[in-house]
C-alpha cells in the first residue's frame, strides 16, 4: 500500500519523457500558457463579433447594455477577484509546501468560483423573468426594432456563458488538485498543476474583467432614457 | 530473409500486442500509426466522393445524380479532405512519428494530450460520417450563411459538430509540437541545426493554435443560430452573413498553410538528401516557414472579393497576398540551387519532390492569378478557383505526403517498398493529376461555374478528359496502398540509414525502440552535413 502510494508519487513527479524536473515544470507551464492563447482566440472571436455589432447599432446596444444591472456585475467582479486573492494563496502555500494552507486556499477559491456562477444564474433568471432572453418571447422595451436588441442578449449570453462554462471546468480543476492536495501530493519541489491551474484560473478571471465593462458599463455615460 | 534477426530486436512495434496497446499507446509512434489508419481511411471516403462527382460530369445532362445529391457529394467530398485527411495528414503522421526523433527527443512533451487528440479526431470523424450516413450536409464544405442557417434541410449540425471536435485534435497536435520543439531539443540541437522539416512543423503549429479557435467559435455561432435562431449571422435580425464569410476565411486561409507548409518541409528533406547537399540558404528557408504563417493570417479578405468587402480592403488583401508569395517562391528558389552541382538520385520520394516543385509551382502562380482583384471578378466560383487549389492541395501537398511516406517507409516499419512499382505509381500519379486538372483551368477560364452537376455541352471535351485523369490518378493512389501494405510483409528488410540521410530520426535503429534512442543524441553538426554520414548506401535511381 505504502509502495502503491509512493509510486504514485513517483509517476506525478516525473514522466518517461523528461530528463529533469525542471523540464518538466517548464515544459508544463509552456504548454498551458500556449493553451490559453488558443483560448484568447477563441474568445477573440465573439469580442469581434460583440464590436462589430457594437458600431452597426450604438443606440439599441447602448440601451441594452444599460438594462443590465451593474451593480449585481459589480458585486461578481469582486467576488472573481477574491477568489483570484485566494488562488494566488494556494500557489504561494503550495511553492511552501504548506499543505494545509493550500487545501483551505483551494477550497475557498472553489468557494468564490461557485458564488461567482451562483450570482450569474441568478442574473439570467432575471433575463427570463424580463423576456430578454433570445428566442420566440423576445421582448424589449423603448427599441423600435428588436432584432438589434436581441443580438446584443444573444451576445450576452453567447459569452457569459462561455466565460461560466470555463468557471465550471475551473471549479472541476480545482476539485481534482483539492483531491490530491489533501492526500500530500503536492510538495514544495513538486506542484506544477497547482501553479498552471493557478494560470488557467486567472485567465478566466481576466476574460471577465474584460467582460464586464463591455457588456455592463460600456454605456452608461450615455444617460439614455 | 532477414525476418528472425527483426523479430529479436525490441522496436515499438513489437513493444506490446493487441488492441489495448495501441489503443492506450502514449508512444507518439503507434500514434502516428494509428493517425496513418485513419487518415488514409478518410482519404478514400473522400476519394470516393470526388469519382461520383467526376463520373457525374462525364455527360453536359446531369444525369446520374440530382442536383441535391451531387449538392451533397461536393460538401461532403470538401469536408472529408480538408478537415479530416489534409489538416492531419502529414503532421499527424510523418510529423507525429518524426518530430520528437529529429530533434532527439523521447516523445512529444504531452504524450496523453497526444493520444486525446487522436480520439478527438476519431470522434469529429464519426459525427461526420454519421450526418454522410444520415442524408449528408449541401452546404459546400464553406457553410455559407444563411444558407447553412437557415435554409438548408440536411444535418449541418452534426458535420460542424465534427469539425468542432477534430478542430481541437488540430489546435492540440499544433500546441504539443511548439511545446516539444521549445523544450525538448537534444543537447547541441540548436534552433539553426533543427532539420527544416521541423521548421515547418513549428510554423505549421503557431497555424494551428492561433487560427483553428477561430473556425471553432465561428461553427459554435452557426451552431447556435440554426438551433435556436439568434440571429448573428441572420439579415432579418439585423445580423450580417458576410461577417460570418470574414470569420470563417480568417481560419481557412491560413488552414490552407496547416495543410501546405508540413508539405514544404518534407519537400526539404527530400531535395536535400536525394543530392546530397545541405539545402541552399537554410535560414532563409527555415524563416520563409514563420512568414508565411505570419503573412498567412493578412490575406483572407481575397476570398471576399465579391462580397461587400470595400474595394480599399480588397486592394490591400491583393497586395498582402502578394506578399505571401514571396516567402514561397523562396522556398522554390532555394530548393532548385539546391539540386545545383549536387548528386542527384531519381529515387521515388525525389520524384514525388520534382512534383511537388512542378505542380506548386503553377498552383502558386495561379493564385497570383485569383489574388488580382480584376482577373478574380472573372474566374470568381468557376474551376479556375477548382484548379488552382487542386494543384497546391493534390500537386503539393499529396505529392509531398506519398514523397515522405515513402523516404520514411523503411524508418516506420523497418522494410523498404518495392522500387519499380513506386516508380511506376509516382509517374501514374503526375500523370492523371495533370490530366485530371490542367483542363479544369481552361474550363474555369472559359466560365464553367464550380458547384453544378450540369453544363453546356461544348465544355464536355474538357470534362471527360478530367475525369478520364482522375480515373488514372484513382490507379496512381490504389498502387501505392496495395504495394506497402504488401512491403509490411515481403518488403527488403531495411538498415537505419537507408538513403544515407543526416537525419537524427537515422541514428537508430529502424523500427526504432520505444524511445527512440538506446541513448540520447547529443548534436554536433549543422543539418544535412553530408560529411557525417557514416553506414552503407542504398544505391537507388
Amino acid at each position: 500500500m505504502a509502495d502503491q502510494a509512493h509510486a504514485q508519487v513517483e509517476t506525478l513527479a516525473l514522466r518517461e519523457q523528461f530528463d529533469t524536473p525542471e523540464q518538466q515544470k517548464e515544459t508544463s507551464t509552456l504548454g498551458m500558457w500556449i493553451f490559453l492563447i488558443t483560448e484568447v482566440m477563441f474568445f477573440g472571436g465573439l469580442f469581434l463579433v460583440y464590436t462589430i455589432y457594437r458600431n452597426v447599432y450604438p443606440t439599441v446596444f447602448g440601451r441594452a447594455s444599460t438594462s443590465l444591472n451593474a451593480t449585481i456585475g459589480a458585486v461578481n467582479t469582486a467576488v472573481l477577484l477574491c477568489s483570484s486573492f485566494t488562488m494566488v494563496l494556494a500557489v504561494r502555500s503550495a511553492q511552501l509546501g504548506k499543505r494545509k494552507a493550500l487545501v483551505i486556499f483551494l477550497i475557498l477559491t472553489m468557494l468564490l468560483g461557485l458564488m461567482f456562477l451562483g450570482v450569474k444564474a441568478y442574473e439570467w433568471n432575471e433575463k427570463f423573468v424580463e423576456h430578454h432572453v433570445p428566442g420566440t418571447h423576445f421582448h424589449f422595451e423603448g427599441v423600435a426594432e428588436q432584432g438589434p436588441a436581441q443580438l446584443f442578449f444573444s451576445l450576452y449570453f453567447a459569452m457569459t456563458g462561455l466565460h461560466a462554462l470555463h468557471m465550471v471546468v475551473g471549479v472541476g480543476i480545482l476539485s481534482w488538485l483539492l483531491y490530491h492536495a489533501v492526500r500530500g501530493r503536492f510538495t514544495a519541489e513538486y506542484m506544477t498543476p497547482v501553479d498552471i491551474a493557478g494560470l488557467y484560473w486567472h485567465f478566466v478571471d481576466i476574460i471577465w474583467i474584460f467582460l464586464f465593462p463591455l457588456l455592463y458599463l460600456i454605456d452608461r455615460h450615455m444617460n439614455l432614457p | 530473409m532477414n525476418t528472425a534477426a527483426i523479430e529479436e530486436r525490441e522496436t515499438y512495434l513489437n513493444a506490446g500486442y493487441g488492441l489495448k496497446s495501441w489503443l492506450l499507446t502514449k508512444d507518439h509512434k503507434r500514434i502516428a500509426i494509428l493517425y496513418l489508419i485513419t487518415v488514409t481511411f478518410f482519404f478514400f471516403i473522400g476519394g470516393i466522393f470526388a469519382s461520383l462527382i467526376r463520373i457525374e460530369l462525364l455527360t453536359p445532362q446531369g444525369d446520374l445524380v440530382s442536383s441535391d445529391t451531387y449538392n451533397k457529394l461536393f460538401t461532403m467530398h470538401g469536408i472529408t479532405m480538408i478537415f479530416f485527411f489534409l489538416i492531419p495528414s502529414i503532421p499527424a503522421t510523418l510529423g507525429n512519428f518524426f518530430l520528437p526523433m529529429m530533434i532527439g527527443a523521447r516523445d512529444l512533451a504531452f504524450p496523453r494530450i497526444n493520444l486525446l487528440s487522436w480520439y478527438l479526431l476519431v470522434i469529429g470523424g464519426l459525427f461526420a460520417i454519421f450526418a454522410m450516413l444520415a442524408g449528408g450536409v449541401d452546404t459546400g464544405w464553406t457553410f455559407y450563411t444563411p444558407y447553412s442557417t437557415t435554409y438548408s434541410n440536411t444535418w449541418v449540425i452534426a458535420t460542424a459538430i465534427g469539425i468542432f471536435v477534430s478542430g481541437f485534435s488540430s489546435i492540440l497536435t499544433g500546441l504539443n509540437f511548439i511545446v516539444t520543439v521549445h523544450r525538448m531539443r537534444a543537447p547541441g540541437m540548436t534552433w539553426f541545426r533543427m532539420p527544416l522539416f521541423v521548421w515547418s512543423q513549428y510554423a505549421t503549429a503557431i497555424i494551428q493554435v492561433l487560427g483553428t479557435p477561430v473556425i471553432a467559435v465561428t461553427l459554435l455561432l452557426v451552431f447556435c443560430e440554426r438551433a435556436f435562431h439568434i440571429g448573428i449571422f441572420d439579415p432579418a435580425l439585423g445580423g450580417d452573413p458576410v461577417l460570418f464569410q470574414h470569420m470563417f476565411w480568417f481560419y481557412s486561409h491560413p488552414a490552407v498553410y496547416i495543410m501546405v507548409l508540413p508539405g514544404m518541409g518534407v519537400v526539404s528533406e527530400l531535395i536535400s538528401v536525394y543530392s546530397r547537399k545541405p539545402v541552399f540558404g537554410y535560414h532563409f528557408v527555415a524563416f520563409s516557414s514563420i512568414a508565411i504563417a505570419v503573412i498567412g493570417f493578412l490575406v483572407w479578405g481575397h476570398h471576399l472579393f465579391v462580397s461587400t468587402q470595400s474595394v480599399y480592403a480588397g486592394l490591400v488583401f491583393s497586395f498582402l497576398s502578394y506578399c505571401v508569395a514571396i516567402p514561397s517562391a523562396v522556398k522554390v528558389f532555394n530548393w532548385t540551387a539546391t539540386l545545383y552541382k549536387g548528386s542527384i538520385s531519381f529515387a521515388t520520394p525525389m520524384l514525388y519532390a520534382f512534383g511537388f516543385i512542378g505542380l506548386f509551382t503553377i498552383g502558386g502562380l495561379t493564385g497570383l492569378f485569383v489574388a488580382s482583384l480584376g482577373f478574380d471578378v472573372h474566374v470568381t466560383d468557376t474551376y479556375f478557383v477548382i484548379a488552382h487549389f487542386h494543384y497546391v492541395m493534390v500537386g503539393g501537398t499529396i505529392m509531398a505526403y506519398m514523397g515522405g511516406l515513402h523516404y520514411w517507409w523503411p524508418k516506420m516499419t523497418g522494410r523498404l517498398y518495392p522500387e519499380g512499382w513506386a516508380k511506376l505509381s509516382a509517374a501514374i500519379i503526375f500523370v492523371g493529376f495533370n490530366l485530371t486538372f490542367f483542363p479544369q483551368f481552361i474550363l474555369g477560364y472559359l466560365g464553367m461555374p464550380r458547384r453544378y452537376h450540369f453544363y453546356p455541352p461544348e465544355f464536355q471535351v474538357l470534362h471527360v478528359l478530367s475525369t478520364a485523369g482522375a480515373s488514372v490518378l484513382a490507379v496512381g493512389y490504389l498502387l501505392p496502398a496495395i504495394y506497402l501494405f504488401w512491403s509490411l510483409r515481403y518488403g527488403e528488410v531495411a538498415g537505419a540509414n537507408p538513403w544515407g540521410a543526416t537525419g537524427l530520426e537515422w541514428k537508430t535503429q529502424s523500427p526504432p525502440p520505444v524511445h527512440n534512442f538506446d541513448e540520447i543524441p547529443v548534436v554536433t553538426h549543422e543539418a544535412y552535413d553530408y560529411s557525417t554520414v557514416v553506414g552503407e548506401v542504398i544505391e537507388v535511381g
